[in-house]
């Protein structure tokens, strides 16, 4: 559905998109994530026709954006940041309008505002100037503009930056709607989004996509999978040992010491202490805390054996986790540069 | 076409969505007649010649005025990215907002109206003098128009909008007049009294229309509407 080549676009000297090359399926709802500035709106804005890229091509629906820059946007709905919407005219003034410079009939021009306005919920402000609605409230009349005339393709850059949760909520829900029957390009640089809304993630960096896949894939594909926490009461040398022997374990590696000499901090440091046989004497104090990193092979997921395991050693667990990569450990490992040296 | 019109509806009608239209129209009549009525029963004579002979100094004023928000509010709302992403040719955007202006401006015209008639009541006026100094407003404040909406496409502010609007509308204005043409070498002196916007205006409100000087009008509305083209493809 769309076929990005090479596109490069530079404003004086910033590169805003270096040689950004993509394709989006029919049916996809895809995510532009990147931290501001990126080149996700440039991106878009040349895909809507709206600038013209230095050098490299794209085509939409089969159209080239420099052959047929008309066509290409007449099969495209495009959101703009912000919803920039004309704030002197009514909300069916301005969808009529919108309609109208589509070159739709006005017969067809009325049904497709009816059916926007249900679609997006407008009906209670639909006699009121733009200018006096709420942010929430812009953000549909944007969509609803956007999706008039029915395109098979629907490009929003930040649909839902500055709405209050509720909105947001709203707004996903009404992607999601419609990335059922549509193509979508969505941009934003909140991560949750991205998992919420989209089946496929372009991070993009610098102007140029630095990882591509759904989130699944990339929260698979980052380094940091297997790695498991444990903070064990008990002598170092002895736990370390231990936990080298155990099969399957890559690496030991000892973190800190944590001393605690009363209860009350054991505590604070963890709220749930495991039970071990010791505990029936009372737990001795002024015993040391020992946090251990343990990277297993092949990432396996070894938590429930080296529970066990340190239950029967008779040592005290005070905490145990699984180091979770979340999708914005690797937005931040693929956008800051200090992160991808170390 | 539809586009065209489209654009020229919303903003002819965007002129009246807020006060500015109404308060624009009572201070360009009421200076008008102020002007022209001062020196009417000195004058004493039945026609509109020192109207038509202040009226190119009022538009320098007037007119920027109705043409900076055009380009320079769509720039500065960013409203410009719908509009342009719209399956619209830059040309027919242009002319939309161009023909908007023109009947925001034929309409402050029209409202001069009861000068001509109170002089039909009061004595014999010449109806083609009258004829023609009309057609040379509407033609050389098309000239202006066209200036002020290129001015309005260079900027987001719409006071430099203003501004410069005044400014180019005057210098094309004044090379043709008699004081800069003194100072030119003879050679140039045709052409710049060509080029001045001033000289043709003169001779239409004489009651003479010469295609010459329709020529002239179209061609220089025509030469900013083209740039304005231009101007809006390279400064997205």
């Amino acid at each position: 559905m769309i076929k990005a080549k090479n596109l490069s676009k530079r404003f004086g000297y910033t590169i805003a998109v270096n040689k950004a090359s993509f394709e989006v399926k029919k049916g996809e709802v895809v995510g532009f994530l990147g931290p501001n500035g990126a080149g996700k709106t440039t991106t878009m804005r040349i895909l809507t026709c709206y600038l013209q890229p230095d050098s490299g091509t794209a085509e939409i629906a089969g159209y080239n954006i420099h052959e047929n820059p008309l066509e290409v946007r007449q099969k495209i709905g495009y959101l703009p940041e912000n919803a920039p919407l004309y704030a002197d005219m009514m909300v069916t003034e301005y969808l009529d309008f919108i309609g109208e410079v589509r070159g739709m009939p006005q017969s067809k021009r009325k049904k497709a505002i009816n059916r926007m306005i249900e679609v997006t919920n407008l009906q209670s402000v639909i006699r009121r100037p733009i200018g006096e609605l709420s942010k929430g409230f812009r953000q549909r009349v944007g969509i609803a503009q956007a999706m008039l005339h029915d395109p098979e393709i629907l490009i929003m850059d930040e649909p839902t930056s500055g709405l209050d949760p509720t909105q947001i909520i709203e707004i996903r829900e009404l992607i999601k709607e419609l990335g059922k029957e549509k193509t979508v390009i969505l941009s934003t640089h909140i991560l949750p989004e991205v998992s919420a809304a989209c089946n496929r993630v372009l991070i993009i960096n610098d102007g140029e996509i630095v990882a591509s896949g759904s989130p699944e894939e990339l929260t698979q594909r980052a380094q940091g999978k297997g790695i498991i926490t444990l903070t064990i009461r008990g002598s170092k040398d002895e736990v370390e040992r231990g936990l080298k022997e155990f099969p399957r374990v890559e690496d030991v590696e000892w973190l800190a010491e944590e001393v605690s000499d009363s209860s009350i901090s054991e505590g604070e440091i963890r709220n749930t202490e495991w039970g071990t046989p010791n505990s029936e004497f009372g737990t001795p104090k002024s015993e040391t805390l020992h946090r251990f990193r343990i990277r297993t092979q092949q990432g396996q997921d070894l938590s429930e054996e080296l529970f066990r395991f340190v239950v029967e050693k008779g040592w005290s667990l005070s905490e145990l986790y699984k180091e979770q990569v979340s999708l914005e450990d690797i937005f931040l490992q693929l956008t800051t540069k200090d992160s991808l040296n170390g | 076409m539809n586009t065209t019109y489209a654009i020229f509806k919303r903003e002819f009608k965007g002129y009246f969505s807020s006060p500015i239209a109404y308060i624009y129209l009572t201070s360009f009549i009421v200076l008008i007649n102020w002007l022209y009525l001062r020196g009417f029963f000195l004058i004493n004579q039945a026609n509109l010649r020192s109207l038509f002979s202040i009226l190119p100094w009022i538009f320098l004023l007037f007119i920027p005025a109705v043409t900076m928000r055009l380009w320079a509010e769509e720039r500065k709302l960013r409203t410009l990215e719908i509009l342009m992403t719209l399956p619209v040719k830059d040309v027919e955007v242009v002319l939309g907002k161009f023909f908007a202006s023109y009947a925001f401006l034929a309409l402050s015209i029209l409202l001069t109206f009861p000068l001509p008639l109170t002089l039909a009541l009061l004595g014999n006026p010449d109806g083609g003098q009258i004829i023609g100094g009309y057609l040379g407003a509407l033609l050389i404040g098309g000239a202006y128009l066209a200036i002020g909406l290129f001015a309005s496409s260079l900027t987001e502010n719409q006071i430099i909008a203003f501004i410069i609007g005044i400014l180019l509308s005057f210098i094309l204005f004044i090379v043709g007049e008699q004081l800069v043409l003194f100072a030119l070498p003879s050679f140039m002196v045709p052409f710049f009294e060509y080029l001045g916007l001033g000289s043709h205006f003169d001779s239409i409100g004489r009651g003479v229309i010469d295609t010459r000087d329709l020529i002239y009008y179209l061609s220089v509305i025509g030469f900013f509407l083209y740039l304005n083209i231009r101007s809006i493809e390279m400064k997205r």
